[in-house]
């Protein structure tokens, strides 16, 4: 048995292995969402390697839980998840954003094993997930549902339809997740389109609401054991969290929304992320200009 | 008339006999089961419909998610919400993925029961039509929306059904089967041929006999698969009249004359006369006066296909 401190130490360097990922990626993309992605990078971990239900070998297994990104735009980190977990073959990932690779600037189902919706139009993952929470119950399965949504993507009047649904019908085999990075395109969340009192919000519209900072492993660990425990109400977790986080030249920044990295920049934030030398070397030559 | 029955009148019972026959049958509403007359489903099998309330967007998507466990799913609501308020809805989450979601709609066109332009549906053939994927179909009569919807439990992936809110006669034959990129041709004729689809056929064929009373044949033609559209029937019409007049229960532009004129362009040269509605938005009132004012009624579209025949016409001439 590994101990609880092991377990921790490899949810944390499985999350950063996705930022490094996520920084290749964008590299070889020459452009890509990258604040909202990286952002991500503990709660998929968390998500993936702990929590969820999976059988790699069967990314289509009837009873596994299911996991949407409805801010599909942050796919770079899902992706790195993804070949992390062995969903799909790591090669894939220097594919970013081609014409004809199964990993599209937004992720779509289909096309890519593991991606459970289409995604992009910001809004609409939340009511997808609703639909296989409630034909889990209409089957007598046992499998849960987690989406992640977005605080920019909060402003969507679609998430507060799908938001009373599901408190409606006491879903509590779906768990939402808000990445609350506090930055969305143009701006901060508070200025752009304020959420708060967020939690007064879900919880009236009859959610159980846990908050946690979502860059803490433990913190995930736990907030997710709370959803999984509550019974009669659907649960959302408020992850605070850092847009950028780890790419530290954008780091809480909207510019790190979509970026390009110049060479220096890329090596650098290699380097900080704890890439050896061969690694960085070989990221930078297979690095493409964004035209 | 009184045993005429309207498409919607079928839905509900319909639908009750697909679920009977095929347990992965799922209906979901936005608070229209009333008048779509899917209350019958929703009282035969509460445990498989979804009233999602007045949410057009959550329903599409929801929808979409449920198809992924294996359900094949039938959304319904007003045509104009269908197309437009969930438009985005309809594309990412259901046409892209290409899923098992069936829309369908009710108060096709013009006739929403004096509703007025918010309500009536002149946009959504032609946004439907322009996404991937995505199958339309107008039943005509009763009988042919009985065909569409047990085609649309077998077929997989997305379908959207416009459905006729009124009653009218039975124009397809008893042992019709609906076949998609298929047509019937009520009316043999080989002066001009009429192509119409759903509550505007009684018009239609009434036109067609004013015709033939002058001495013209006009051969009509339902097109209920709106797309993938008959191209053969389009051609023949093209190749044996010379002449084709389409008739829309909407814009004319992105309807059926623009699916015919598409056709012909491409393929199949002959003149062609767009009969609908003229871009301009609805207006409130009874099917009788919607008729009327837009210049829909029997005696309009038999002017207007004797004006495009031209006054030197006769019965009998080469097309030219």
């Amino acid at each position: 048995m590994e101990s609880e401190m092991e377990k921790i130490r490899k949810l944390e360097e499985i999350a950063n292995r996705i930022r490094i990922h996520v920084v290749k990626m964008i590299g070889c993309s020459g452009i890509g969402h990258a604040g909202g992605a990286v952002s991500m990078a503990e709660i998929l971990s968390v998500l993936y390697f702990q929590e969820m239900r999976l059988d790699p070998l069967r990314p289509d297994w009837d009873d596994r839980d299911r996991f949407i990104l409805s801010k599909g735009h942050g796919c770079p980190a899902l992706y790195a998840t993804l070949a992390e977990a062995g969903i799909i073959p790591m090669d894939l990932l220097p594919t970013l954003h081609e014409t004809e690779s199964p990993l599209q600037m937004h992720p779509e189902l289909g096309i890519c094993p593991g991606i459970e919706m289409s995604t992009g139009a910001l809004g609409q993952g939340l009511s997808a997930g609703i639909g296989m929470a409630l034909g889990a119950q209409w089957k007598r399965k046992d499998f849960r549902v987690y989406v992640l949504i977005g605080d920019g993507e909060s402003a969507e009047g679609q998430v507060w339809e799908a938001a009373m649904f599901a408190g409606h019908r006491r879903l509590d085999n779906l768990t939402a997740i808000l990445d609350y990075n506090r930055f969305s395109l143009t701006g901060r969340v508070e200025k752009v389109m304020p959420l708060e009192p967020l939690s007064d919000k879900w919880t009236a519209f009859g959610w159980h609401v846990v908050r946690v900072d979502g860059h803490s492993v433990t913190g995930l660990i736990q907030a997710f054991r709370l959803a999984r425990e509550e019974k009669g109400r659907p649960t959302l977790i408020v992850a605070d969290t850092i847009k950028g986080r780890g790419i530290s030249y954008v780091e809480n920044t909207a510019s790190s929304h979509s970026i390009s990295m110049t060479a220096t920049e890329l090596a650098g934030t290699l380097r900080e992320l704890g890439c050896s030398p061969g690694e960085i070397e070989h990221a930078v030559s297979v690095r493409k200009e964004y035209r | 008339m009184e045993n005429q029955l309207a498409p919607r009148d079928v839905l509900g019972q319909t639908l009750i006999e697909l679920a009977e026959e095929d347990s992965s049958i799922a209906v979901l509403d936005a608070d229209f089961c009333t008048a779509s007359k899917i209350t019958a489903f929703r009282d035969r099998f509460p445990d498989r419909f979804i009233q999602v309330g007045i949410a057009e967007q959550n329903m599409m998507s929801m929808a979409a998610g449920l198809s992924t466990v294996g359900f094949t799913c039938f959304a319904s609501t007003i045509c104009a919400f269908c197309s437009r308020r969930a438009c985005d809805q309809v594309m990412t989450s259901i046409a892209l993925p290409n899923l098992n979601v069936k829309i369908i709609g009710l108060y096709a066109g013009l006739f929403v029961g004096k509703n007025g332009a918010s309500h009536q549906s002149l946009e959504d053939i032609g946004i439907m039509r322009s996404m991937a994927n995505m199958t339309v179909v107008q039943p005509l009569d009763a009988r042919e929306t009985i065909q569409v919807l047990r085609y649309a439990a077998r077929h997989r992936g997305p379908m959207y059904m416009r459905i006729g809110r009124d009653p009218l006669p039975q124009y397809v034959p008893d042992d019709y089967v609906f076949r998609p990129g298929g047509s019937i041709t009520l009316r043999p004729g080989g002066d001009v041929a009429l192509l119409a689809y759903g509550d505007l056929m009684p018009q239609v064929m009434s036109a067609a006999e004013g015709l033939a009373s002058k001495g013209i044949q006009a051969r009509v033609v339902n097109m209920s698969s709106l797309k993938p559209i008959d191209e053969e029937a389009v051609r023949a019409a093209a190749r044996e009249t010379g002449r084709i007049v389409t008739v829309d229960n909407h814009n004319i532009f992105g309807g059926l004359g623009s699916a015919v004129a598409e056709v012909i362009a491409e393929k199949a040269p002959a003149r062609l006369r767009r009969i609908g509605v003229r871009d301009v938005f609805g207006k409130s009132g009874t099917n009788a006066e919607m008729l009327a004012r837009f210049h829909l009624r029997a005696d309009d579209i038999e002017k207007e296909v004797r004006d495009f025949l031209g006054p030197r016409f006769h019965a009998g001439n080469a097309p030219g």
